[in-house]
């Protein structure tokens, strides 16, 4: 499978039906590349989670297509029947808080994506140790999360992310609890991150300090997207 | 794969084992409550083994000597004697009673066994210590459950008896120790009055014409000797021959004797199903309250953890988790939840029943029987966790 990044084309989601009717995505067209790492603002209410929740598979478009390297996910009421093998298998999601499995140590924490997909847990557990190595908290790997700090357990939320190489990562405010030293370092992760896997990564965003990083930032107001380059700088 | 409940119950396994204790407490009050009732069935095979009788002849149409009163005329066991098939023949008394011992008093059957030995029916086949009865009068033979010890001396009535002999779980059908005397001495303990009831009685016949004719001076006596004594038990025990079958000696009894006879099955379904059916109703029911209150429990703590966890089984959810791996997770920590209050009650009740004032019998099939629906409770009480957890939206772990 070649990797083409994700792509939607005139997505758009209706809430309600008749007079209450409500559309939170209208049209929306994004294209993000394989090692690309682009920003998602917008104000509250403007329609961010409900795409964020789209290209998660979480929730199905009311039309529109969405294609996650070759293959087609939605397109105009079709769509592939097994969403949750979809999103264990090519989606990685890093949320604003850590959200681990408070019974699980770190190691097993990021192994448990790769175990639930049928790998071997010795290997499921290498490929955990190879990525919390990466990102530099592999000294941690025993701990639970009660004993993690909230940069450590950011980390770990971030490798779990990455564990089973999903064509794309979506990343919802994921430097909101950190200082501005811990925001950086965590968007440098996630550059590297996707430069050394090939990985579309969306980071929406409200953090004021790391959206200047971005190249390509996407607004989103009222439902309606636009795109427009970013400063692309402190990454070094 | 690696088992979520097992690492969940490994992180909490506090509240797991703390909430297992409580109901494995819970759990050794059933397991007791069943003990108890299995108990009572032993108490009731081991008065039918102990009096060592084939059949019981009983006065008719009563359900007599155990679960009803029955009265036979004592001469009786003469004729049944002479019958098919009959090969000892003896009369037997039993009186539920208070017995004095010292300063205090126990509750225990008295039971009038004929003169004869041990082997006869009626009497207690084993001693544990001392003799069996070999006076007429006033020698007893006590359970060792009644607290009595050799040469103590028991209470009957106004008469006194020594302790010769004891025996063991020789007892009734409600669990009170035997205490086995001579028949006589039996006989007058079930009618016997005190003296001014028996004066009182005595004037009440001299003042009766048709007693005291003075034609008929030995008439009034005769009344009153007929009055003060006691010519009747309350059943005969027969052994019958190898050769015969029940039935074949008791049909004639019934016929020319015009009494009731019951074998023994016949009188283990009397004292099953109907002298200890009450309490077996009873201890149902308590049955029942304690698996509904155990169902609660479990299910309480099942829906509490998981309502605890609701925000990692959305996340666990939207990682592309199984729903059905989900459920296994809950169904496995109610399992284990069960398996811990069975351990624990299976304990209590073992250590407790030696306590009960009652014979209580822990039987291995009610142990399996028990953990069978102790599991079949836990896998039911999850569903109502299972329900919500499977109803979490995904979404909820993005916000």
């Amino acid at each position: 499978m070649s990797r083409q990044g994700i792509r939607i084309e005139r997505l758009s989601k209706r809430y309600g039906s008749g007079d209450t009717a409500f559309w939170a995505l209208k049209d929306v067209n994004m294209q993000v590349a394989p090692g690309e790492v682009v920003g998602l603002i917008g104000p509250s209410g403007s329609g961010k989670s409900t795409l964020l929740k789209c290209l998660g598979a979480v929730i199905d478009p009311t039309s529109g297509r969405m294609t996650l390297d070759d293959q087609v996910i939605y397109d105009e009421g079709w769509r592939v029947r097994d969403l949750g093998a979809l999103r264990r298998d090519q989606i990685g999601f890093v949320f604003q808080a850590p959200y681990l499995i408070p019974f699980l140590d770190a190691t097993d924490n990021v192994a448990l994506l790769p175990m639930l997909a049928g790998v071997p847990n010795d290997e499921a557990r290498r490929r955990a140790l190879e990525l919390l190595t990466a990102l530099d908290v592999q000294h941690r790997a025993r701990a639970m999360p009660s004993q993690l700090s909230g940069g450590e357990q950011q980390r770990v939320a971030i490798a779990r992310g990455l564990v089973n190489r999903p064509p794309v990562i979506l990343a919802d405010e994921p430097t909101a609890p950190l200082d501005s030293q811990r925001a950086m370092a965590v968007i440098r992760i996630l550059n590297d991150m996707a430069q050394q896997l090939q990985t579309a990564v969306i980071v929406v965003t409200h953090d004021e300090k790391i959206i200047p990083t971005f190249k390509r930032i996407y607004h989103i107001r009222d439902g309606v997207t636009h795109e427009e380059a970013g400063e692309g700088r402190g990454l070094g | 794969m690696i088992s979520l409940a097992g690492r969940d119950i490994l992180h909490t396994w506090g509240k797991f084992v703390f909430t297992g204790i409580g109901l494995g407490l819970l759990i050794g009050v059933t397991l007791t409550m069943a003990g108890v009732y299995r108990g009572m069935v032993e108490d009731g095979r081991v008065l039918l083994d102990n009096s060592g009788a084939d059949l019981w002849v009983v006065q008719r149409d009563t359900l007599g000597p155990y679960a009803e009163s029955s009265s036979v005329p004592d001469d009786l066991w003469r004729g049944i004697r002479a019958m098919p098939g009959v090969v000892q023949a003896a009369n037997i008394t039993y009186l539920t009673m208070q017995v004095g011992l010292g300063e205090q008093d126990v509750r225990a059957m008295v039971v009038g066994i004929s003169a004869g030995g041990s082997g006869e029916p009626g009497w207690p086949p084993q001693l544990v210590a001392g003799r069996q009865i070999t006076r007429g009068h006033y020698e007893a033979v006590a359970d060792l459950a009644s607290g009595a010890r050799l040469g103590d001396v028991l209470r009957i009535r106004r008469n006194h008896y020594r302790v010769v002999g004891l025996t063991r779980r020789m007892v009734s059908s409600s669990g009170d120790p035997m205490v086995f005397i001579p028949l006589k001495d039996a006989q007058e303990a079930q009618f016997l009055k005190d003296n001014d009831a028996i004066l009182m009685q005595r004037r009440r016949t001299e003042a009766n014409p048709a007693f005291n004719r003075p034609a008929v001076p030995d008439l009034l006596d005769a009344v009153i000797a007929s009055q003060t004594s006691n010519s009747y038990v309350n059943a005969v025990l027969v052994r019958i021959a190898p050769e015969f079958t029940a039935q074949q000696v008791a049909e004639p009894i019934r016929r020319w004797k015009r009494l009731t006879v019951y074998d023994r099955a016949q009188m283990e379904g009397i004292l099953v199903g109907k002298l200890i059916a009450t309490s077996a109703r009873q201890i149902g029911m308590f049955l029942v309250i304690l698996a509904l209150v155990s169902a609660a429990i479990v299910a309480f703590l099942i829906y509490t953890l998981t309502m605890d966890k609701i925000r990692e089984i959305a996340v666990l959810k939207l990682i592309g988790t199984k729903n059905r791996t989900i459920a296994a997770m809950i169904v496995q920590q109610a399992l284990v939840l069960g398996l811990i209050g069975f351990v624990v009650g299976k304990i209590t009740a073992t250590f407790a029943a030696p306590l009960f004032p009652k014979y209580v019998l822990l039987v291995p099939f009610d142990t399996a029987a028990g953990f069978a629906a102790v599991l079949a409770i836990c896998v039911l009480a999850s569903v109502v966790a299972i329900r919500v957890a499977l109803r979490v939206d995904p979404a909820e772990a993005i916000g």
